[in-house]
């Protein structure tokens, strides 16, 4: 593995960190969503890293697998900003309060007094 | 004449019942009349093919019908002798139970789902009398605790929920250890069907305690309907529902079901030698002998009538897993037959309960005084009952003991004789002040209470009370007959002991 | 019509896809009417597809020609032969159940063309032969699913259709991750080509962990259970029927083709196993506790599934629990299926979900009560139902390998079954107070009562039915060769083991 796919899987490690880390702590779903697609596109991109490692043409099925990943990835982040919205216009929340778990570090008193 | 067609009769009795259920559920609410035509359509249909089958078994033919379940595991209806005496017993009280309900629950609401689940109760306890192996036999007795759970629940009170919840809290762990013990039976045997002396003969040799502990588990799992003490605690709280459903319950039903489970146990899973051999005839013997007493006393010490009878059926069902227990075919003849002739004394006992809260608002013993003016065919029925369950010869009752004293004296157990004298004083000590007080006492000035019923509803409530009763008088006098369940018994106990 | 099976494979999966592009042109009319057809069709094509099965044993098909790794490969065997039944027989009663109450209206239209794109997918995943095709066929019945749960709008349903999507695309994007972990070692994404070039190592086990933790989240297996109730407490009925007989189903499915078909070559998944049963054992404790504290009808029912769930995770301990699990699986399909298509009649009737205001409801939609009732007999494992027979081959091997706390749990967890199921019912036949009394019950379509009835009688026949179905689930699975018939390789999980 050259030294600039390694830098490319790296990148998709630290992506993937990232987004992960987001879903859990970010509290507006909009940066929950952000999240989600970065975790999407760190996954991809190691995908099309794993293509281009022989010495030869890429392998074709990592395309294929990726193009099919990007449409899914569309498809679903419309749904969810679909649904974004509509939750938007019936409850007035951007949030999902009513968590099993609060968060820890926010405010303990919001979900305390519901 | 063995056809398949003709092989399934086992079956279309199950069946019987089975589409009369789904009929009235169908039928509705409203239809009282159709319903009534159901009814007795399906209970004087199954009682012709029971006859049939009487006929067809007597003249040396069999019937065997197998479904396969899944593999190694097959549904088998078939006929033998205590199949046809079970199957007997419960299609001539469900007809006369039948009757009954009908006149007792005339103006009640709910009565589709009543007589739905009523019937199933039924096509449960038939298939639990024709099941051919223990696979099947569990399948109807699970139906059984199923079906007959609206019919204790049925009122919907808050008490008839807690005996419905105190029923289900009892039967269906008894399932559960039932069906362990069956897993680890099949796990031995694979499946076998029932058979006289025992299925489970060529692998006793280093299984022993494995069988010992199978025993035990099938026994709780039959016990808890049979009410074995210390298991009976649903069965006086049960007492909350409508009068026809604790007659079926004491009578045939459910507590007959486990009584069966465990005469089967007893001589068609294990045969009577392979118990002995292992030690579990005292044990049982012992149980049962501490039920009899136990529901003696404790009937003694109930001020409600329903609860006395309930406490009473305690006691007696004990007496056919004491003759299970006890070794020898005159005890086995005795704990049989009574399987019949308990089934005729209780449920005339219920019906005479049943009259007198419906007819005058009777519930407790102290508001017996005088009824027997009042209510006289009632009381002569529930007098021949009373004496009958002491034990009073010519009564079907005396029969029973009497061939389990002397079994019990034969297989060399003389103490199971006290057991039956002391049962024999309390039965008298809690049933002779009933009558002392019916008969003897003066009637109270007014009577609680009751409903104003229709002269046709008047007679469906006594009518089956007397015919019930005249039964088990007839029973005993006639026991002579071949034809008698005291004939009956003595064919089956006949091919056990060959 | 002579059609090749290969094509018939195909068009399993496009018949529905092209009747969901028509639904969307066609309108919503003719949306339920394509939905309806299609099922039908299904079942026509796997009638066909069956007798060919065992006639020519099992076939695959690779798409366009192309061979596995570049193309895709569609296989059938016994498995996925069993479950597509399950998705079209769960399909026909659901889309008849919606024709009636989603109706061809505004709602209809935002409904029918997803509907049908689920049923594609699902088809789709169950057909595909390797690890990405599946991922593709969870994700768009995934989305499809979760569009549907948000039909109505209400804040409840939106709130949990977004939870659902947010965890669903994590549970994907990790499983995505472990496929193209699995793709970089091996080069290969078909079940036995990868599996057979796993290496071993900490690699292979990074990607199982990564595979199987995101499908534990889309199945929703205690502890990932959370987002489940709500999600399926508030979809509409077909909705939440399908989402629970059927959505969570294939992602397990796709769990066991990647632990028992890829034969993973890493030491200690046996530990792995039954810490994975261990997670089913709390599923079932812990669901059926939630269920017993419900207050709404349909949350009761939802908590039911996730503990319920709990009985398939058993199979990986106990790899010969393999036929029970499968029976398990289809049979609560369909019988949880009726029940929320039950539910949904009684919620409908009431207007309200609310369990206190179930008394006296039999009166008014009993067929709904009895169809509910049904289900029940078989998610409690009682005979004769395909819960039951499931529960017999559970305990048959769970007894064999001398599980014993999973034959504790198999049994209690029919208890606890029964504890929160029987609450339903003791309320339903409470009578009703007199405020009540006067509140207007609408009465269900009978399309309606007739889908959930018909479905929870499958699930009864299941009981009947074991030995061809069972036969069915032997047939050579192609996808794995050399594989033992009718069991998963078990090949490091060896029966008992500590």
């Amino acid at each position: 593995m050259t030294a600039s796919l390694t830098l490319y899987m790296l990148a998709a490690s630290v992506l993937a960190g990232l987004g992960i880390y987001g879903v859990l702590i970010a509290g507006h779903l909009l940066r929950k969503l952000l999240a989600l697609n970065l975790l999407g596109m760190a996954v991809l991109l190691m995908l099309i890293t794993l293509g281009a490692r022989g010495t030869g043409a890429p392998d074709p099925v990592t395309q294929a697998m990726v193009i099919t990943g990007i449409i899914i990835s569309i498809s679903a982040t419309s749904l969810a900003l679909a649904l974004l919205l509509a939750l938007q216009r019936v409850t007035d929340e951007t949030h999902l309060d009513a968590e099993p778990l609060p968060p820890v570090g926010e405010d303990g008193d919001a979900a305390g007094s519901r | 004449m063995s056809s398949p067609l003709w092989q399934a009769l086992p079956l279309y009795i199950v069946l019987t019942s089975l589409v009369t259920a789904a009929l009235i559920f169908l039928a509705g609410e409203q239809r009282q009349k159709l319903r009534i035509v159901l009814n007795m359509g399906g209970a004087l249909l199954k009682l012709g093919l029971i006859g049939i089958l009487l006929v067809a078994v007597r003249s040396g033919e069999s019937f065997v019908w197998r479904l396969n379940l899944m593999p190694g595991i097959d549904l088998v209806l078939k006929t033998d002798g205590l199949s046809l005496l079970f199957s007997t017993l419960s299609a001539v009280l469900w007809l006369l139970t039948t009757v009954y309900a009908i006149g007792y629950l005339e103006r009640s609401p709910n009565r589709a789902r009543f007589f739905g689940f009523f019937s199933l109760c039924v096509a449960s306890t038939m298939g639990i009398a024709a099941a051919g192996n223990l696979f099947t036999f569990f399948i109807f007795y699970e139906m059984l605790t199923l079906a007959t759970w609206p019919l204790v629940v049925h009122r919907g009170t808050s008490d008839a929920r807690a005996g419905g919840r105190s029923y289900l809290r009892y039967t269906l762990p008894g399932s559960g250890v039932l069906l362990a013990g069956m897993i680890w039976l099949y796990q031995l045997t694979g499946q076998q069907d029932f058979i006289a002396g025992g299925e489970v003969a060529d692998i006793v040799l280093g299984n022993e305690n494995s069988l010992r502990m199978i025993f035990l588990l099938l026994l709780i799992g039959f016990g808890v309907k049979a009410a074995l003490f210390p298991l009976h605690g649903w069965l006086p709280r049960a007492m909350v529902a409508p009068a026809p459903v604790s007659a079926l319950l004491h009578a045939v039903a459910v507590v007959k079901a486990g009584a069966f489970g465990i005469v089967r146990l007893v001589y068609d899973v294990f045969g009577v030698e392979l118990v002995q051999v292992l030690g579990m005839d005292l044990m049982l013997a012992v149980a049962a002998s501490i039920t009899i007493i136990y529901g003696s006393l404790l009937a003694l010490r109930q001020t409600n009538l329903k609860r006395r009878l309930a406490y009473s059926t305690v006691s007696q069902v004990a007496y056919i897993a004491l003759g299970a227990a006890v070794a020898g075919p005159l005890a086995t003849i005795g704990g049989l037959v009574h399987l019949v002739h308990q089934g005729l004394m209780k449920i005339t006992l219920f019906f005479c309960a049943g009259n007198y809260a419906e007819a005058l608002g009777i519930k407790r013993i102290d508001q017996l005084d005088g009824v027997g003016r009042a209510m006289p065919w009632t009381s002569a029925a529930f007098t021949i009952g009373a004496l009958g369950m002491i034990g009073l010869p010519p009564i079907a009752g005396f029969i029973s003991k009497w061939f389990l004293g002397t079994g019990a004296l034969a297989a060399g157990m003389p103490w199971v004789v006290g057991v039956l004298v002391a049962s024999t004083l309390l039965n008298a000590g809690y049933f002779l002040p009933l009558l002392r007080r019916i008969w003897f006492s003066a009637p109270p000035p007014a009577w609680p209470g009751g409903e104003a019923l229709s002269r046709g509803a008047r007679l469906a409530l006594v009518v089956p009370a007397v015919l019930t009763a005249l039964s088990a008088l007839g029973v005993g006098i006639f026991a002579g007959l071949a034809a008698s369940p005291l004939g009956w018994v003595q064919f089956i106990v006949g091919n056990e002991y060959q | 019509m002579q059609l090749a099976p290969a094509e018939l494979l195909l068009s399993l999966v496009f018949a529905p896809l092209l009747a969901a592009i028509a639904a969307v042109m066609l309108g919503a009319r003719a949306g339920r009417l394509l939905a309806v057809m299609v099922c039908l069709v299904l079942a026509i094509q796997l009638l066909f597809l069956g007798q060919r099965f065992s006639a020519d044993g099992p076939f695959d098909l690779a798409l366009a020609g192309i061979a596995p790794p570049l193309g895709i490969r569609l296989a059938l065997d016994g498995l996925n032969l069993l479950l597509l039944w399950l998705v079209t027989l769960v399909y026909l009663g659901t889309s008849l159940h919606a024709w009636a109450s989603i109706g061809a209206g505004a709602r209809g239209t935002a409904f029918w063309p997803p509907w049908l794109l689920m049923l594609s997918a699902l088809n789709g995943l169950l057909l595909s032969g390797d690890l990405f095709t599946m991922y593709i066929g969870l994700e768009i019945a995934s989305l499809s699913g979760i569009s549907l749960i948000a039909l109505d709008r209400k804040a409840d349903a939106l709130r949990a259709a977004m939870r659902y999507l947010l965890l669903a695309m994590l549970g994907s994007l990790v499983y995505l991750l472990g496929v193209a972990v699995v793709y970089a070692i091996t080069g290969a994404l078909d079940f036995a080509l990868a599996g057979s070039r796993l290496p071993g190592g900490a690699v292979t086990i990074a990607a199982l962990l990564l595979m199987t933790g995101g499908l534990l989240l889309k199945s929703a297996i205690f502890p990932l259970h959370g987002w489940l109730p709500p999600a399926h407490g508030s979809a509409p009925p077909p909705e939440s029927a399908v989402l629970s007989a059927l959505l969570v189903k294939v992602s397990l499915y796709m769990l066991y083709r990647i632990w028992f078909w890829m034969e993973v070559p890493v030491a200690g998944l046996v530990s792995a196993g039954q810490l994975l049963a261990a997670m089913g054992a709390g599923a079932l404790v812990y669901g059926s506790i939630a269920a017993l504290r419900q207050q709404q009808l349909k949350y009761l029912v939802a908590y039911s599934t996730v503990a319920q769930l709990g009985y398939l995770m058993l199979v990986f301990a106990l790899p010969g629990a393999w036929q029970g699990t499968i029976y398990h699986l289809l049979a609560h399909g369909l019988a949880k299926a009726a029940m929320f298509l039950a539910a949904g009649n009684m919620i409908w009737a009431l207007g309200s979900d609310r369990l206190d205001r179930l008394p006296g409801l039999d009166r008014h939609i009993p067929a709904s009560v009895f169809a509910f009732a049904l289900a029940a007999v078989s998610l409690m494992g009682l005979p004769p139902s395909g819960g039951f027979t499931a529960k017999w081959l559970m305990l048959t091997a769970a007894w064999a390998a001398q599980a014993w706390v999973w034959v504790l749990l198999l049994l209690t967890g029919s208890l606890l079954t029964a504890a929160y199921l029987f609450r339903v019912f003791a309320l339903t036949f409470a009578p009703r107070s007199p405020r009540r009394r006067a509140q207007p019950v609408r009465r269900p379509h009978p399309l309606m009562e007739l889908s959930a009835l018909a479905l929870a009688m499958l699930a009864i026949g299941m009981g009947f039915s074991g030995t061809p179905l069972l036969d069915v689930l032997a047939l050579p699975p192609q996808l794995l060769p050399g594989a033992a018939p009718g069991l998963p390789a078990p090949l490091h999980l060896t029966p008992g083991a500590p």
